[in-house]
């Protein structure tokens, strides 16, 4: 059978129904520019167990819920769910946790980063030429035999655990709704002000989240890959898609008000153009040796792929050491110790790339 | 001459990226790349085609395609 989404319009729509979809979750409640950013939300959930107590971004974020069970239910019925795994695990956790701290030092992870653009909030013009070159130095590792070497086939049970993973937070939701004005409810922390505190209806976050999660499951929706393809081979299938959100974002914050174009004053967002660019470096650098951006991974790991949940992991871990550790930015600028951070990541990021190599036969 | 490709257990862009070696190192006129998932399977036979190769069958056999690629 003839997957349809895997053709250039059927990308290209995927991309478009994600752009409208996520300016349709800020206008339903999300936060500005922020409809669904992939590294903000797991950031999120992050914080709503606790891992994290910067009190303002705690929020069990149901797309990202959605996102892993919407990939699991695609790829099962169309038999593509296989569990496997066992590539440089540990590799993988690092990349995905320095891949969230870069994330963090722009505020945004490469979905966010076309949305803010799509909002009108310049500053990420800098976070996506970061991202461009920190996905260039990628294929530089990539076209010189850089590998985390084979994935190998697991027993079935071991692909559901991800998605296991993701119903346990949502049943932890369920036992445990926000409470107006409470900053904890049973074992969840909530947030009561600023970018955790503002959200869709719950059934709005989890449909939308679960369609989209059909939706690039079927289609390889990437946007790392976006870039990487366009480098590497002179390909514009996934960059296709990646400007279809863009250009669909755009159209939908037009037609509901919430295009606001400019550099300062952009909702969490900060004017530190060095820190845009080189945090969206080595979150770049880090999504090209992992092979997907934060979307991706968690499509993948909701088809069963454990390197992509190791990656996810690594995502969560990376996002409690940024606001524990003081490296996440905010809109007053950088955190004290975000310079640092990236300086250690890309270090550690490109060690990475020069030493792993798959041993040829 | 037909060449294998083994891409077996890897993900994008690297069983893409071999095929491509293979392509352009002009050594065969045939290649069979083996590929062990849907989107590497997608994927290769998209950048054989961007090559002007064409991809000539695919055997898939318990979640292995056997990708027959040839110059066009």
């Amino acid at each position: 059978m003839k997957n349809i989404f895997a053709t250039r319009w059927g990308i290209i729509g995927v991309g478009a129904i994600i752009g409208v979809l996520a300016a349709l979750l800020q206008y339903f409640g999300n936060p500005a520019n922020m409809g669904v950013c992939v590294a903000c939300f797991v950031r999120d959930i992050t914080g709503a167990t606790g891992l994290h107590r910067a009190a303002v971004v705690q929020y069990m974020r149901p797309e990202i819920i959605g996102f892993i069970i919407g990939a699991l239910g695609a790829a099962l019925v169309f038999r593509e769910f296989k569990p496997r795994g066992g590539s440089a695990p540990i590799a993988r956790f690092v990349l995905g946790a320095f891949a969230m701290i870069g994330a963090l030092v722009f505020l945004g992870c490469p979905w966010r980063a076309m949305l803010r653009l799509a909002g009108g909030d310049l500053n990420a013009v800098l976070g996506l030429a970061g991202l461009a070159g920190g996905i260039w130095i990628g294929t530089l590792f990539l076209k010189n035999g850089y590998s985390l070497g084979r994935a190998k086939v697991f027993p079935w049970a071991a692909g559901w655990i991800m998605p296991a993973i993701a119903a346990g937070f949502l049943v932890l939701m369920l036992l445990n709704p926000p409470i107006a004005g409470e900053g904890k409810s049973g074992v969840l922390f909530y947030s009561v002000s600023g970018p955790g505190s503002m959200y869709a209806p719950f059934a709005v976050s989890l449909g939308i989240g679960l369609f989209i999660g059909i939706l690039a499951q079927r289609s390889r929706f990437c946007t790392m890959g976006a870039i990487r393809d366009l480098l590497l081979f002179r390909q514009v299938h996934l960059l296709s898609g990646a400007l279809a959100l863009l250009v669909f974002a755009f159209i939908a914050n037009l037609a509901l008000g919430q295009f606001n174009p400019g550099f300062e004053n952009q909702p969490v967002a900060h004017t530190s153009h060095a820190w845009n660019a080189l945090g969206m470096v080595l979150a770049g650098l880090a999504f090209a040796l992992a092979g997907g951006c934060p979307g991706r991974q968690l499509f993948l790991s909701g088809e069963g792929d454990g390197d992509a949940a190791i990656f996810v992991i690594g995502m969560i871990a990376g996002a409690a050491f940024s606001h524990n550790f003081g490296l996440a930015s905010s809109p007053a600028g950088v955190g004290p110790h975000g310079i640092a951070a990236v300086v250690v990541g890309l270090a550690v990021c490109a060690a990475i790339g020069f030493t792993m190599k798959e041993k040829r036969s | 001459m037909s060449k294998t490709v083994d891409a077996r257990g890897l993900s994008c862009p690297q069983p893409v990226l071999m095929t491509l070696d293979e392509i352009r190192s002009a050594q065969a006129a045939e290649l069979l790349i083996l590929v062990d998932n849907e989107a590497s399977k997608e994927n290769v036979s998209r950048a054989v085609a961007n090559q002007g190769w064409k991809v000539a069958d695919i055997d898939e056999d318990g979640g292995e395609f056997r990708i027959r690629a040839q110059k066009g």
